[in-house]
């Protein structure tokens, strides 16, 4: 592909941000029906950029469009470049469809990602709604990596059914785990699931830890988060010291085209991990 | 005054479960008396839909479904309750009956207060009354709630 190889600048030069780096997908694996994870590396060999938990990628499919991904990579090895997509549009659909061996095309890390400095020496409460799980891996991995930093891990995660669950072997090792609990729970199921049934808010009551010296790390659809949010708060977790990771269509990725924006902030630049006391006003009115 | 520390084995302590924390103690008395412990077995049902209601359920422990008929496909459950929780509030709305079934998903148990005299001991007791629909109120708004997600399918937008 002569547009992408000519995107490349050749050593020393510093990348154009506007410019896709060509990767090679490595390996699909899928998560759910309409869901994937891509393993990708750079065509050049050479390594993909460090990035930070909670950060996004725009991932180009040629001819297709670009969209933002989060990153759902073990930070401590950036080389594998992992990306979770569910089919949701046009362009989703495509990359999804990405098989081994195509191209696809990526810039960043962009965005602020989760302030894991914030969590050191606290409990941490992590809740994911469904495609919400694979921003909040990298920070998973991070805290497990660094265990002793951290105080108790409290992981709720959530989907519409249990077809839908990301993840799934990779969630029952951390169930096993005896340095963190994690709950699991569905919209609805069938007979066939033991599991627990009921919003993430329902198994906060049992989750174990002290919410003054609790930060949480909040990923998945828009009302979830603010229905976990209000709860920890009036559980007595600080506003501030909630994180909210916040989806807004995007087109540049790097805070100049407006796309992206909600309130006084861009997502992308300003974004998309946010404190809840920043964003409470703002996500109480609708159409923002 | 009633001394609520030692139930007689023909009162149950009701007042153990969460639900039942700081009502009077002639209100638990009362209520307790018309309380028994009963077990299920996983897989087991403690109701279906459409029978009469004649029991409020406080979990002890264990873990219950409530599932719903799916327009004659296979039941779906709708939500799950367990320990320190519970079940329903069909035996205090009119006409008094269950709107799902409740299965247990693992050994379950719990205690069983009589409806109506639970209803009686409302209706002798507004301020205890009221006490527990205010206790009922967020369970049926986290049902709703529930029900609101589901219909808006947000995971799927
Ligand atoms: C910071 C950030 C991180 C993100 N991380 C991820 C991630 O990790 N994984 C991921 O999969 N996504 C992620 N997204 C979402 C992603 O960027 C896209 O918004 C999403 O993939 C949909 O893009 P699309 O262009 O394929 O769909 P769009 O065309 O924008 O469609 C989006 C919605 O419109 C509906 N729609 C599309 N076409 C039609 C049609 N013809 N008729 C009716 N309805 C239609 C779709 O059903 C869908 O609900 C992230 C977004 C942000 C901002
Ligand atoms: S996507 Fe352009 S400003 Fe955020």
């Amino acid at each position: 592909m002569s547009t992408v190889d000519s995107a490349v600048p050749a050593g020393g030069v510093p990348p154009n941000p506007w410019l896709p780096r060509p990767f090679r997908v490595e390996e699909r694996v899928a998560e759910t029906g309409d869901t994937v994870t891509l393993c990708l590396r750079p065509e050049d060999g050479t390594a993909p950029p460090p990035f930070a938990p909670g950060q996004f990628n725009m991932v180009y499919r040629f001819g297709v469009g670009e969209v933002a991904v989060s990153i759902s990579g073990d930070p401590a090895r950036p080389e594998e470049l992992r990306h979770t997509v569910r089919a949701a549009g046009k362009i989703s659909e495509s990359l999804a469809g990405a098989a081994p061996g195509e191209t696809v095309g990526v810039r960043g890390p962009y965005g602020t990602g989760w302030p894991m400095e914030r969590l050191a020496g606290r409990d941490v409460v992590v809740v994911a709604g469904g495609l919400g799980l694979p921003p909040l891996r990298p920070a998973l991995l991070e805290i497990l990596a660094h265990r002793e930093r951290y105080g108790r891990l409290e992981v709720i995660y959530g989907a519409r059914s249990p077809p839908d669950l990301v993840y799934y072997d990779e969630v029952q090792t951390w169930r096993r785990r005896s340095d963190l609990r994690i709950q699991v729970t569905v919209d609805a199921a069938g007979r066939e699931w033991y599991g627990d049934v009921g919003l993430v808010t329902a198994r906060l009551p049992d989750a174990r830890f002290d919410p003054p010296r609790t930060g949480a790390l909040l990923c998945g659809p828009e009302i979830m988060m603010r229905l976990t949010a209000r709860a920890l708060e009036q559980a007595g977790v600080p506003a501030d010291r909630i994180f909210l990771s916040m989806e807004r269509n995007m087109k540049c990725g790097i805070g100049s085209c407006g796309h992206c924006q909600f309130g006084q902030s861009f997502v992308c630049r300003d974004g998309p991990v946010f404190p809840y006391s920043a964003l409470r006003d703002r996500l109480d009115r609708r159409e923002i | 005054m009633t001394d609520t520390r030692f139930p007689t084995p023909e009162r149950i302590p009701i007042e153990d479960h969460p639900f039942f924390h700081g009502f009077d103690a002639g209100f638990l008395h009362r209520v307790g008396a018309a309380a028994e412990e009963r077990t299920f077995a996983a897989d087991e049902f403690l109701f279906h839909e459409g029978t009469p209601a004649r029991a409020f359920y406080l979990v002890q422990e264990g873990k219950v479904a409530l599932e719903i008929g799916a327009g004659g496909g296979p039941p779906l459950t709708i939500q799950t309750i367990g320990a320190r929780e519970v079940i329903g509030w069909s035996w205090l709305v009119p006409p008094h009956r269950w709107r799902f079934d409740a299965r247990a998903l693992k050994p379950t148990r719990l205690h069983s207060i009589d409806a109506a005299a639970l209803r009686a001991a409302i209706d002798a007791d507004p301020l205890q009354g009221y006490r527990l629909l205010r206790r009922l109120v967020p369970v049926l708004a986290e049902r709703l709630e529930m029900a609101r997600l589901q219909v808006l399918d947000v995971h799927r937008r």
